[in-house]
């Protein structure tokens, strides 16, 4: 009841994007705040357009975007203050150390210097880079890549983390400490909305699962409350994401 | 058919590949485009024969048993030619060495590396020619049409030349990364390619400078002290430079020599080329690298931390600091005219005026190329909260910082001969960067920092776009350095110039269409 009183962490609303085909095509979206919410959905079903549009990486066609109450397509700079956006392709500077680029992170979100520092040796210790901490990146593993990345979206506290398959591509060491992060986010009452192919994921973090399909959003909600739409009681999250999908196809 | 492995197999692999890249390079990527740039060629083949006819239409007369001075200017523009042709083929050596795209395919493959390796040396030949064919090609044709078909025999010349060029870049490249090793050979050889490439042009200068107080190359290949020291008439060096000028005999054994040199030279490093491409491979797993001195954790204001990021990216990679500050070693020569004027007459700022406005324009356009074009991170940026306005702003400013700092130097010796003229320099230097600037912002197109060396493919508007305005504000600089009122139509000319690309780029294409596009929502939203 109390969730549903304050502002939704993120509330989408006939959103529309086309290049060739519909990318997005009257997506509505309510994500709550403080939950771990997964996107899940086929190769081009437009969830990382969405994301980047909520991040305002991309303008939309059409539809609204709040982000905690603010309009992120009137006010896309209050929007970005409270977002922290990380990609599938780790987007670092080879020349700069962790540090230095957590540095810089921190000045583009004008985070106050101690805090900033604080925040950065936290971040780097949590994500096992502390060693690392003055060498530049580029010999640095795409799992390091990642977790600077990661650091440097969490460097200015976020209340809502949006990260498009974070984990592609990490070894199972680098993938523990990740998840581990975003869990301990969450608890603290941050939201998080992911994107993954990896269901285990979804099925084993996830508060609330949406699948998208075209553009729209045809599924919603708990693991449970999948199962029951889906009607097999025992069901993996795989085997009804697919019938899910399936059905969706077939009534197109 | 070929067999598999063979070198004509080998050979057939390489120029599709080599094709398809020409043409993305050409059309941007764009298949649409492709009629367009075929035109385009066109187009420049025949202004380069108007240009070849205007220069030395008159030149075709020249006789079968030309003079000593004749043969000077042909030598003169062979070893011009073929240092340009030796820079570019270093470059594509090492670039053979470090670009991994199928190298580890071909290496792991049970075929003989050296058969494509080989090729890839005569690909190189191949390419060297053909830009130097496509360049000096309308020259010779002009010759041709006015002194006769022997002229034709220039042809077989520039291949000549091309072949000893790749011959010795080859030499020279494999050397260098047998002495120095591969990890500092990359920056090593990036940095001889561009100053073996201008070096002759340079030196040449230079020594007109020192000889006859001139800026003239042709006037000091004229002088008698040139004319005192190279070889007499009859000496074999003038060989080539007379199968050049059409004589058959000369020309044949030339190209013979060539040949035999280029097929040794392959024979001999085609097979040091694989141990080479795989100690380049290596590298990557060095140790890393720790940044300099660890400073204490200071976080600033977006602005500030935008451009500090952008000086220390430009300061820690050292292959893009030098490629982006080579352009600065034509400033070599006005240097140390301004350094002898300090004891000459103080005239000679005049010619400095320009060459320092060009030079800014060039410099200010590759900069902002990587500030704004080349964003490593754009995502990470453009999520930050901060107006795009105010990002673009700061990238700019880094850029004008750069600038300030190299050409502050000039502009301080330059004010110590004529405060008037260092004056003209300065602001020249501020438009010429700025434009080259905002032209650049205007065009921009998201790219990798590495793909520096094919920023001009992006935009061909872009890239004639910027060489124009910079010409226009040196033509600016000059009138305006000589005292004369006449400066200001030129640097209106200059500011129009910079309009008229403004309304041509995207940016602005992209403005209109979303104030069409917005006028069209409120109509809808009005009804």
């Amino acid at each position: 009841m109390y969730q549903d009183k304050i502002a939704p962490a993120l509330e989408i609303q006939s959103l529309r994007k086309r290049y060739e085909r519909p990318a997005v095509d009257g997506l509505d979206l309510r994500v709550r705040a403080g939950e771990f919410y997964m996107l899940l959905g086929p190769n081009g079903a437009g969830k990382t357009t969405t994301l980047r549009m909520v991040s305002g990486l991309l303008q939309p066609d059409e539809g609204t975007i709040s982000v905690f109450g603010i309009d992120a397509l009137a006010d896309p700079v209050g929007a970005k203050r409270i977002i922290g956006w990380l990609s599938d392709e780790p987007m670092i500077y080879d020349k700069l150390t962790p540090i230095e680029y957590l540095e810089f992170v921190a000045g583009l979100w004008s985070v106050e210097t101690t805090l900033a520092k604080n925040r950065a040796r936290d971040l780097l210790a949590w994500l096992g880079l502390e060693k690392h901490a003055h060498e530049r990146c580029e010999q640095f593993s795409r799992g390091m890549r990642q977790k600077v990345a990661l650091a440097g979206a969490l460097i200015h506290d976020p209340k809502l983390i949006i990260l498009d398959e974070p984990l592609t591509g990490l070894d199972a060491g680098s993938a523990r400490l990740v998840k581990n992060v975003l869990t301990e986010r969450v608890r603290e009452g941050n939201t998080v909305i992911m994107t993954t192919h990896i269901l285990e994921i979804a099925e084993r973090m996830a508060d609330r699962i949406g699948v998208i399909s075209s553009g729209k959003l045809i599924a919603e909600g708990t693991l449970r409350e999948l199962r029951d739409r889906v009607g097999q009681g025992d069901a993996t999250l795989e085997e009804m994401f697919l019938s899910i999908v399936e059905q969706d196809l077939a009534t197109a | 058919m070929s067999t598999p492995g063979s070198l004509l197999w080998f050979a057939r692999h390489e120029m599709r590949l080599a094709w398809r890249d020409a043409l993305s390079m050409m059309t941007a990527g764009r298949r649409d485009r492709e009629r367009i740039v075929a035109i385009g060629v066109v187009i420049f083949a025949a202004f380069m024969h108007v240009v070849a006819f205007l220069a030395i239409g008159r030149l075709g007369k020249v006789g079968i048993a030309p003079s000593l001075q004749t043969l000077i200017y042909v030598t003169a523009a062979a070893f011009l030619s073929g240092s340009a042709m030796l820079s570019q083929a270093m470059e594509s050596v090492t670039r053979t060495f470090y670009s991994r795209s199928d190298l580890e395919l071909i290496l792991s493959s049970p075929i003989d590396a050296s058969r494509l390796f080989a090729v890839r040396i005569g690909a190189m030949a191949l390419s060297v020619s053909v830009m130097s064919l496509f360049l000096i090609g309308p020259f010779i044709d002009v010759l041709a049409w006015r002194g006769g078909v022997r002229w034709l025999g220039a042809y077989g010349a520039i291949v000549a030349v091309s072949l000893v060029a790749t011959a010795i870049a080859v030499i020279l490249t494999v050397t260098l990364f047998q002495t120095i090793g591969p990890k500092r050979t990359r920056l090593a050889a990036q940095i001889a390619a561009a100053v073996i490439g201008g070096l002759f042009v340079i030196g040449l200068q230079m020594a007109a400078m020192f000889s006859a107080g001139t800026m003239s190359r042709l006037a000091y290949l004229q002088s008698k002290y040139v004319l005192a020291h190279v070889p007499d008439i009859a000496s074999p060096f003038w060989w080539p430079a007379r199968g050049a000028l059409g004589d058959l005999g000369y020309l044949a054994v030339f190209v013979a020599t060539s040949a035999a040199i280029f097929l040794l030279v392959t024979a001999i490093y085609a097979p040091r080329f694989a141990d080479c491409a795989i100690a380049a491979a290596g590298t990557s797993q060095g140790a890393t690298r720790k940044s300099g001195k660890e400073r204490a954790f200071r976080v600033e204001s977006p602005s500030r931390s935008l451009r500090r990021k952008e000086m220390l990216l430009l300061i820690r990679d050292p292959w893009l600091a030098s490629q982006s500050l080579m352009q600065l070693l034509y400033l070599l020569p006005p240097t140390v005219l301004l350094w002898r004027s300090f004891t000459f007459e103080g005239g000679v700022a005049v010619i400095l005026v320009p060459v320092l406005i060009m030079s800014a324009g060039q410099l200010g356009g590759g900069l902002a190329w990587l500030t704004v074009s080349g964003e490593d991170a754009p995502d990470l940026v453009e999520t930050a909260p901060i107006p795009k306005s105010r990002l673009l702003r700061a990238k700019i400013a880094a850029v004008l910082e750069c600038i300030a700092i190299v050409f502050a130097p000039f502009v301080v010796a330059l004010a110590l001969i004529s405060a008037e003229k260092a004056l003209v320099a300065a602001v020249g230097i501020f438009a010429s960067a700025m434009s080259a600037a905002s032209i650049q912002l205007w065009f921009r197109s998201q790219a990798k920092r590495s793909q520096f060396r094919r920023r001009h493919t992006s935009s061909r508007i872009a890239t004639f776009s910027e060489a124009f305005t910079s010409i226009a504000w040196a033509a600016t600089g000059t009138v305006a350095a000589a005292g004369s009122w006449f400066a200001v139509i030129v640097a209106l000319v200059a500011l129009g110039l910079l309009g008229c690309v403004r309304l041509l780029s995207p940016a602005r294409a992209q403005a209109r269409s979303a104030t069409r596009k917005s006028r069209g929502l409120v109509a809808v939203g009005e009804s």
